[in-house]
C-alpha cells in the first residue's frame, strides 16, 4: 500500500444498506473499550488516532474536505493528509502545534465502541496522562522506530503500570522510516522488555507499525511480512475489557443516594464496581457493619433478577438499616476494609505543593472526608523510577506518602478495586482538585484487628533479658561483608548472655518472603516485612541483626519510622565498589557485568549510602572482628 | 456476560446525574427539545425512579423554534412529572431580535444572555447539557463537569482534573457548573438508544412532506410563514418537499435536509451512509472559522 492510497480500508457495513434492522441488532451487542495512547511529542499519536479514525470511517466528507485543505496549508506532509490535524482540538495548541490536555475520541468497529483518551507526551503533563489512564482498559504506548525506547517511553509506562493498567501495547510507530527492518524492531522490544520487567510489567503486546502509512493498523501489512501477529485494530478488539475481571470480585456498591419517593419505599441508589447482587442476597453496610437481605434491584425497565458490576441500580433491602450516601453495600462474608491510616501513591496536580499536615477533602467512591497527608515517604523520579527524598510534592510530581481521615472510611486497596481505593484531593479554599491517589494497605487495621490487651508488656519483656531491644541494621554492596560482621557481632552477644536473633537473605527469602520476586514494589514489600518482623521481635525483647543490601534511602526510612525513638541503628558496612567487585565471594558481580543478572546494586541500580548511620564501618582498614568489637563498643551499655 | 456499550454509557450518565443531585445546590436540566435532550430527560427519569427527577427542565427559549418542539416540551415536562421552566431573554424581546435581521446577535441575545440571566433569576449552581465530546473538535476536551465563573465565563485552564468517575463539585458562591451526562455518547449511540429505548422525539426528525424554501443556499421550512413574511420582508417561495431535520434548533437558522427516511432505521441508515457531519446543518459553527465554538464557549454559550 502507498502512503497517498486514501481508501478506507474499515468500508461501510454492507448490511447498513442491505437490511438496517439486522445492521442495529448486531451493534446493539457491541462491547466498550476505553484505552490511552502515549507517547513523545513527536512519535505520531495523532496521526495514529487520525488513522483509526479514518479507517473506522468516522470522518464525514465535510470533515475530510476541511482536513484536506488545512493539510496543505498548515498540515506537516507535504501535500498529503495530515491525520493529527483531525484530532487537534483547542485553538491555542493548534497554534504551538502541540496537545496539552487530554482529549476523548470516539470510533466504532462492527464489535466494539471505542473510547480514546488522547495523552500529551510533554514532560509537564505527568497530570493529564494519569487523568486519562484512570479510566483506561489499555494503554498504547507509541516509540518512534527510528529512536527506539526513550525516557518518555518509560515514565509513561511507568505511570500507567502505576494506575495499575494491565493491557499494555508496544507500538512501534514509523516502521516505514526504518525500512520494516525486523533487526531494528526486535531489537527495540528487547530493550523494552528488559526496562518492563524491571518495574514489574508482567507482559505486553509489540506491534510494528506506520500510522502514516497504515502498515499493521487494520490489516496485516505486506512490508512487515516476518511478523504474524494481530493488527493494532485485531487486538484491540480482541482483548479483555475491564468490566469482565470486576465482575468475578465480591459485590460493592457505594450508596450515591437514597431513594425515597415516598413513606413505602427506601431503596439505595448507585453504581456496582465489582461482583453482582441479586434479590436474597445477604448483604452487609459498611462502615456500620449491619446486614440485611437484597428485596428487590429496582431500575425503570423492571426488577432485575440479576445486576452486574458496571450497571446503575437501586436496591431495596428486606430490613430498616441505617445507610446513606457514603456508605458501601457489599457481599457480608466479604466486606471491605475500614480504616482510617493509609499508605498512599500520590500523584501531584496543583500549581500549589502539596503542604503536609494540612487538612484537603479526600473523595473516594461517594465518601467526602478530612484527610492529611504525612512528608512523603519518597518522591519517585518518574524518568528513572529512583526514589528520591521529598519533603512535598510538586505539580506533576508522584511519591509515597502515609495519609490520615478524620473519621474511618471504607475501602479496598486500589489493586483490587479502582471504585474504593482511587482518590481525589481538593484543596479546602481554592477547591481545586489538586491531587489523585491511590490506596495501598491500611496502616493500623483498627477496625478489624483489636489490639489485645495484654498484661506481660514489652517492657517486661526487655527486663526479662536484661537487655534494651533494638535493631541493628546493615547495610552495604553485596560483599561488603554485612553477613560476615552481623554474624561475628552475634557470636560476641552471646557471649555476653544477650538474646539476639539474625535476619539475613537465606532465612526471609525462603520463608516469609518466598512469594516476592525482584520488582520495585516486591522489593519495597520484602523490606517493610523484614521491618516489621524486626520490630515484633524487639517487641519480645530481643536485639535483631539484619544482613540486607537495602539500597535504597527510601526503604530503610520506612523501617526507621516504625521502630521506637533511638532504637533502630543504622549500620553502614562501607565497602568500596571496586573492593566488593574484587572479593565478589557468591560471583554476582561477574554474572551483573556479563548482562546475565538485572538491577544489580552497584552495576545497573544504585546504591543510596546512608547519610548519617549511627555507626560506619570500613571493611578496607577493619577486620571483621575488628568491625564487631567496634560496633559493641557503639551500642553499649546494653541495658 | 458483558455489558453492552449502550448499557455502559446508560450507567455512566445515571451516576453522573446522581452525583449531582447529590453535591449541588439547586441543580437544573437544561432541555432544548432536540433528540440529545430528549436521550439526557430519559436517562434522568431512569436516574432516579421511583422517584421523578429532583430538578425542574429549562428551557432558554428564542421564540424562534419549530411549532413541533413547543408541542413536545410541554408533553415531555409532563409524562416526566418534572416542572417545567421557560424563560425568554426581556431585552431581546423587546428589541425584536430575530436571526434575519440580527445574525450572531440573535444566538447572543437569546441563548447565551438568556441562559446566563436565567441561571441567575433562578439561582440554579448546576445545570444539565446535552452536549457531547463527539460533536466538535473542541469539545473533545470538554470535562463532564464544567465550571464557570460567577460571571458565567469559561477559562480553559481552571477546569479541573476528572479521574476514574470521581468528580469534585465543590465551588464558591456565585459560581456554577455545567454538567454533560452524554460526554461520551456518539451521534449514532444516541439514535440507537432513542430507537432501543423507545424514546418520544420531534417528529421532524422523520421524514414528511413540508413547506419549504431556499435562502442563502440553505434549505429551510417555513414553520410559521406569516412571521417569515414580516421579518423578511417579503413572502418567500414555498415549495413542498419530503425533508426531514438533523438537528434541531431555530427554524430559520437550521437547514433541513432531503429525504425519505421516516422511521428510525431509516434514520439511522441514512446517517451511516451520509457523507457530512451533523453540524453542517447549522449556521453557527461556520460564523469564524472552525474555533468559534470554543470562543462560543468561553462567552458562555453553552
Amino acid at each position: 500500500m502507498t502512503r497517498t492510497d486514501l481508501e478506507p480500508i474499515y468500508k461501510t457495513d454492507a448490511l447498513i444498506a442491505e437490511d438496517i434492522d439486522a445492521y442495529l441488532e448486531k451493534h446493539q451487542h457491541k462491547t466498550m473499550l476505553r484505552f490511552i495512547t502515549c507517547g513523545s511529542v513527536d512519535d505520531g499519536k495523532s496521526t495514529l488516532i487520525g488513522r483509526l479514525l479514518y479507517d473506522s470511517k468516522m470522518i464525514f466528507e465535510d470533515q475530510l474536505a476541511a482536513l484536506e485543505n488545512d493539510s496543505k496549508r498548515v498540515g506537516t506532509q507535504g501535500q498529503e493528509i495530515d491525520f493529527a490535524l483531525l484530532v487537534d482540538g483547542l485553538a491555542a495548541e493548534r497554534e504551538q502545534g502541540i496537545t496539552i490536555d487530554v482529549a476523548y475520541r470516539f470510533f466504532a468497529t462492527e464489535s466494539r465502541k471505542f473510547i480514546v483518551a488522547d495523552c500529551p507526551g510533554h514532560e509537564q503533563y505527568t497530570r493529564n496522562m494519569v487523568t486519562g489512564a484512570s479510566t483506561a482498559d489499555l494503554a498504547c504506548i507509541l516509540i518512534d522506530a527510528r529512536k527506539g525506547v526513550l525516557v518518555q517511553t518509560k515514565r509513561h509506562s511507568f505511570l500507567c503500570h502505576q494506575l495499575g493498567i494491565k493491557n499494555l501495547v508496544l507500538a512501534v510507530n514509523k516502521m516505514d522510516l526504518i525500512d520494516y527492518d525486523q533487526a531494528k524492531y526486535d531489537a527495540i522490544i528487547e530493550d523494552y522488555r528488559k526496562f518492563a520487567e524491571s518495574i514489574g510489567i508482567e507482559n505486553f503486546t509489540a506491534i510494528p507499525i506506520s500510522g502514516l502509512a497504515g502498515d499493521n493498523i487494520t490489516t496485516q501489512s505486506e512490508n512487515t511480512g516476518w511478523y504474524d501477529g494481530p493488527t493494532l485494530m485485531q487486538h484491540l478488539e480482541a482483548v479483555e475489557v475491564r468490566s469482565d475481571a470486576n465482575l468475578a470480585k465480591p459485590f460493592r456498591m457505594p450508596v450515591q443516594w437514597v431513594n425515597r419517593p415516598n413513606l413505602d419505599f427506601r431503596g439505595f441508589s448507585g453504581l456496582i464496581s465489582t461482583g453482582s447482587v441479586k434479590p436474597g442476597d445477604k448483604v452487609r453496610s459498611l462502615p456500620s457493619g449491619k446486614t440485611s437481605t437484597v428485596k428487590s434491584v429496582v431500575t425503570m425497565d423492571g426488577d432485575l433478577e440479576e445486576a452486574i458490576s458496571g450497571q446503575s441500580v437501586t436496591i431495596t433491602l428486606e430490613d430498616e438499616i441505617d445507610c446513606s450516601r457514603g456508605d458501601v453495600l457489599s457481599a457480608a462474608d466479604s466486606p471491605p476494609e475500614v480504616a482510617d491510616q493509609f499508605e498512599s501513591t500520590i500523584v501531584w496536580m496543583d500549581e500549589e505543593p502539596l503542604v503536609v499536615g494540612r487538612a484537603y477533602w479526600m473523595k473516594l467512591g461517594s465518601q467526602m472526608v478530612s484527610v492529611t497527608v504525612a512528608e512523603p515517604k519518597f518522591e519517585i523520579n518518574v524518568n528513572t523510577m529512583d526514589h528520591l527524598a521529598a519533603k512535598t510534592l510538586e505539580l506533576n510530581s508522584i511519591g509515597v506518602s502515609e495519609i490520615t481521615t478524620d473519621r474511618a472510611i471504607v475501602f479496598d486497596p486500589y489493586s483490587e478495586n479502582r471504585a474504593l481505593g482511587g482518590f481525589i484531593l481538593i484543596d479546602k479554599i481554592s477547591n481545586r482538585t489538586v491531587g489523585a491517589g491511590m490506596l495501598h494497605f491500611s496502616l493500623r487495621r483498627a477496625q478489624n484487628v483489636h489490639w489485645q490487651a495484654v498484661d506481660i508488656t514489652r517492657d517486661d519483656h526487655a527486663a526479662m533479658k536484661n537487655q534494651k531491644p533494638r535493631v541493628l541494621w546493615f547495610t552495604g554492596l553485596s560483599g561488603s561483608g554485612k553477613s560476615t560482621i552481623a554474624n561475628e557481632v552475634e557470636k560476641k552477644l552471646a557471649i555476653m548472655n544477650r538474646h539476639t536473633f539474625l535476619l539475613d537473605g537465606d532465612n526471609v527469602r525462603h520463608g516469609l518472603n518466598k512469594d516476592l520476586g525482584f520488582t520495585e514494589s516486591d522489593r519495597i514489600e520484602n523490606i517493610r516485612r523484614i521491618g516489621e518482623v524486626a520490630k515484633l521481635m524487639t517487641d519480645a525483647g530481643l536485639i535483631v541483626l539484619t544482613a540486607f543490601i537495602s539500597p535504597f534511602r527510601a526503604d530503610r526510612k520506612l523501617v526507621r519510622d516504625m521502630m521506637g525513638e533511638g532504637e533502630f541503628i543504622e549500620v553502614h558496612v562501607d565497602t568500596p565498589l571496586e573492593v566488593a567487585e574484587q572479593r565478589d565471594v557468591k560471583g554476582l558481580y561477574k554474572k551483573a557485568r556479563a548482562g546475565e543478572l538485572k538491577n544489580f546494586t552497584g552495576i545497573d541500580s544504585p546504591y543510596e549510602e546512608p547519610e548519617e548511620p549511627e555507626i560506619r564501618v570500613n571493611t578496607v582498614a577493619m577486620s571483621p572482628e575488628e568491625a564487631a568489637d567496634y560496633i559493641i563498643k557503639q551500642i553499649l551499655p546494653l541495658k | 456476560m458483558t455489558l453492552t456499550h449502550l448499557q455502559r454509557l446508560e450507567a455512566e450518565s445515571i451516576h453522573i446525574m446522581r452525583e449531582v443531585v447529590t453535591e449541588a445546590e439547586k441543580p437544573v436540566m437544561l432541555y432544548s427539545i432536540g433528540k440529545d435532550s430528549a436521550v439526557m430527560l430519559h436517562l434522568a427519569k431512569k436516574a432516579f425512579y421511583p422517584s421523578p427527577p429532583p430538578f425542574p427542565l429549562l428551557h432558554v427559549d428564542t421564540t424562534w423554534k419549530f411549532k413541533a418542539m413547543y408541542d413536545l416540551r410541554e408533553k415531555s415536562a409532563e409524562d416526566a412529572g418534572m416542572e417545567l421552566l421557560v424563560y425568554h431573554n426581556p431585552e431581546a424581546e423587546e428589541m425584536g431580535i430575530n436571526p434575519f435581521d440580527h445574525g450572531p446577535l440573535h444566538t447572543d441575545m437569546w441563548k447565551t444572555q438568556g441562559l446566563k440571566q436565567a441561571l441567575d433569576k433562578y439561582g440554579f449552581d448546576a445545570a444539565f447539557g446535552g452536549a457531547r465530546r463527539d460533536e466538535e473538535k473542541s469539545r473533545a476536551k470538554e470535562r463532564i463537569f464544567s465550571f464557570r465563573t460567577a460571571s458565567h465565563g469559561w477559562d480553559p485552564k481552571s477546569q479541573r482534573p476528572e479521574l476514574w468517575n470521581l468528580y469534585n463539585a465543590r465551588k464558591k458562591k456565585g459560581e456554577s457548573i455545567r454538567i454533560f451526562p452524554l460526554s461520551n455518547w456518539t451521534e449514532l449511540d444516541i439514535w440507537q438508544y432513542i430507537h432501543l429505548e423507545n424514546i418520544e422525539i420531534v417528529p421532524l426528525y422523520y421524514s414528511a412532506k413540508r413547506p419549504t424554501f431556499e435562502y442563502e443556499g440553505g434549505l429551510f421550512m417555513a414553520d410559521d410563514i406569516e412571521r417569515l413574511e414580516k421579518v423578511m420582508g417579503k413572502r418567500p417561495e414555498i415549495t413542498e418537499r419530503s425533508i426531514r431535520f438533523r438537528t434541531l434548533g431555530c427554524f430559520p437558522l437550521t437547514g433541513a435536509v432531503e429525504s425519505e427516511a421516516a422511521t428510525l432505521p431509516e434514520i439511522i441508515q441514512e446517517m451511516l451512509l451520509t457523507t457530512t457531519s451533523e453540524r453542517q446543518g447549522r449556521v453557527i459553527d461556520k460564523d469564524s472559522g472552525d474555533a468559534s465554538m470554543e470562543k462560543k464557549k468561553q462567552e458562555g454559550y453553552f
